[in-house]
């Protein structure tokens, strides 16, 4: 059993935190406050290769495993999150299912845009099927060598800037989660559009927003995998994601612990910096064993799926376990600024706000409790 | 057309700096980086790598843990990396470095559209003598301090920055620039890079391969053969915050020359 990263996941970790740090970081704060899609720093991502980075060289993508994957997202979300929302939803829930479901027709089109500029987005969501996803009621009927979708789809990530999003709609409502079928939609087929903008309590640099299909053309070709399977590949899809929010989540814990160790080194009360307390070293010790035990988590479950192998289960336990973390961490960093903490003058608020999604998307905590007692019992 | 690239694996100035008894760098026991020199240099070949697809090789002299730094470089672009390390090179100075360096590239082949690139100088000794010295060696013109470069079949003219302008030369190739960082921005490896870096070719050049090159002379190489001797290593004290006078008026005059004539300055 080796614990070890491989040499391309140590290359991908150093290079991803030089350019976190170098690009990211530096407009973190006010893409949060202005609450713009960093168009810029995503361009350089997909220059760079981050963006598809797991899409097979032959499809212009790097061909990086999943733990390479994993880790590019948890350094990207150390500065921001919300540039590892929109790096994870692109990769994983874009990306994934066009791998793992496409024709190889598909696979010739797609692919090749989604590591060459064009944002990827996922469109399950709707306003009565969150967790209970089998509710959609966005039909997709067939129409000669055509599907007619209607509907609207909700707190789409990527929402308007993504120009392919896989979506997912009913082709037999008679049959349940039987009936749904994916598909992979264009920005730019006829009778798509984009809803409202949503206003979020954090991530604000990530683009969400309702998207609304009106006698939607999208033509036969483009069904993703078997009518009928759809709930099945949107299962699949979101067991990868998870991944990428165990990554996520475990990036924003370990850049708040990073900026609560700083802080509390060179604020001093009662004639030393706080650091020194032993109040804050053991909250520190607590906060290391946290992010170390969902590293294992992540990544393991990243290995797994790399090779093949069911990883439902370690998954859902990444993701719920890092979240969680994610949660406790920035709240108890922010803890340690005190009322510096509850200003934006420093980064921990923001932080905070954005470490709460991780254990509401991409299935709840309560969702992941549901697989993962599912799966034991 | 080729550039070969000289590269240096140096010190990390953020971490303590360690010496050996024998005056010369414990690199060992250091964090290293690539010399920041030399990451322009690398981006400038892989610069006009993009612009006309010519073969970029890396060059570095050191010991087996530079290979870490060369595949970096490899994840950057760069197309092959050769790693000159042998007990014979250990503690040369930048006579005998530049020596052994001019054999590694004469035995990687000069050809007439080919360009040699080093960063100004290395972060740890700071002499700036191993670029030029290759040149002298390999009998080839050079361009040192190059804030730019266009080239143009077998000539390459440069923008040379000097402290109050800049002067522009033209060379004929094959030629060696020594270049400064405000001539470009460095990128980052990227990911298809990475993915590659373990599979390009990569090469070590020992002493066995390179002592038949015409430039090698066994005596001057190694800590025996270097005219070098360092006497002593050490981390300069930091300098004070100083004194600050303010005012244009003869008290502040005086007291200035008060201070300068206590120091026996004056």
């Amino acid at each position: 059993m080796d614990f070890n990263l491989t040499r391309e996941q140590e290359l991908v970790r150093k290079m991803m935190r030089s350019f976190t740090e170098n690009e990211v970081e530096p407009i973190a704060a006010e893409t949060d406050r202005t609450s713009e899609y960093p168009a810029e720093t995503i361009d350089k991502l997909f220059r760079y290769g981050v963006m598809g980075m797991v899409v097979p060289k032959e499809y212009g993508g790097a061909g990086a495993d999943d733990v390479c994957g994993a880790i590019a997202i948890e350094e990207i979300s150390k500065a921001c999150a919300s540039t590892g929302d929109i790096v994870a939803t692109h990769n994983g829930l874009c990306c994934g299912p066009i791998m793992k479901h496409g024709t190889p027709e598909q696979k010739a089109k797609y692919l090749p845009m989604l590591t060459s500029g064009h944002v990827g987005a996922f469109a399950l969501t709707e306003p009565n099927a969150g967790s209970d996803a089998s509710k959609g009621t966005t039909t997709a009927v067939l129409d000669g060598d055509h599907y007619v979708l209607n509907g609207s789809k909700i707190f789409i990530t990527n929402g308007y800037v993504a120009d392919i999003f896989v979506v997912f709609a009913m082709t037999d409502p008679s049959k349940g989660t039987k009936g749904i079928s994916a598909f992979i939609v264009e920005k730019d087929f006829p009778g798509f559009s984009v809803g409202k903008h949503e206003e979020k309590m954090g991530l604000h640099g990530s683009p969400t927003a309702e998207i609304v299909f009106t006698d939607c053309i999208v033509p036969k070709e483009n069904l993703l995998g078997v009518a009928g399977k759809g709930f099945s590949i949107a299962m699949q899809t979101l067991d990868g994601g998870r991944i990428g929010i165990a990554a996520q989540a475990l990036g924003i814990a370990e850049g708040a612990m990073a900026k609560a160790m700083e802080f509390t080194k060179s604020r001093v009360q009662f004639g030393k910096p706080i650091s020194k307390f032993q109040n804050t070293q053991f909250k520190f010790a607590d906060m290391q064993v946290a992010i170390t035990a969902g590293q294992y988590l992540t990544y393991a479950a990243a290995a797994k799926k790399g090779e093949g192998k069911r990883f439902t289960l370690d998954a859902a336990m990444a993701k719920l376990f890092t979240s969680e973390n994610a949660m406790k961490i920035t709240t108890e960093c922010l803890q340690m600024f005190g009322g510096y903490g509850y200003t934006k003058d420093y980064p921990i608020e923001r932080m905070m706000r954005d470490a709460k999604i991780t254990e509401i998307y991409e299935g709840t905590s309560e969702v992941q409790r549901i697989v993962i007692s599912g799966n034991i019992l | 057309m080729k550039i070969i690239v000289c590269v240096k694996q140096v010190p990390d100035t953020t971490g303590k700096v360690a010496v050996k008894p024998d005056g010369t760098l414990d690199r060992a026991s250091m964090q290293t980086v690539t010399n920041p020199d030399d990451l322009n240099a690398i981006e400038a070949a892989l610069a006009m790598k993009d612009e006309v697809g010519c073969e970029v090789i890396a060059v570095s002299m050191g010991p087996a843990p530079a290979e870490g730094m060369l595949r970096e470089l490899l994840a950057m672009g760069v197309d092959r990396a050769v790693l000159v390390s042998g007990r014979e090179f250990g503690g040369s100075d930048t006579y005998a470095t530049s020596q052994i360096l001019a054999c590694a590239i004469s035995k990687i082949g000069l050809e007439k559209e080919d360009i040699v690139i080093c960063g100004r100088q290395a972060i740890d000794g700071d002499t700036a003598q191993v670029g030029p010295q290759i040149a002298e060696k390999l009998g080839i013109p050079q361009i040192t301090y190059v804030a730019g470069i266009e080239k143009d079949g077998d000539k390459i003219v440069c923008k040379r920055m000097l402290e109050d302008g800049f002067m522009k030369i033209e060379a004929q190739t094959p030629c060696l620039l020594t270049c400064v960082k405000e001539l470009n921005q460095p990128r980052y490896m990227s990911i298809g890079g990475i993915m590659e870096a373990y599979s390009k070719p990569y090469e070590v050049f020992d002493y066995e391969a390179l002592k038949d090159s015409p430039l090698m002379d066994a005596e001057s190489i190694g800590l025996k053969g270097s005219p070098t001797n360092i006497f002593k290593s050490f981390t300069p004290p930091q300098k004070g915050a100083g004194t600050m006078l303010k005012g244009a008026d003869k008290n502040t005059c005086k007291e200035l020359a008060q201070i300068l004539a206590d120091k026996h300055l004056i």
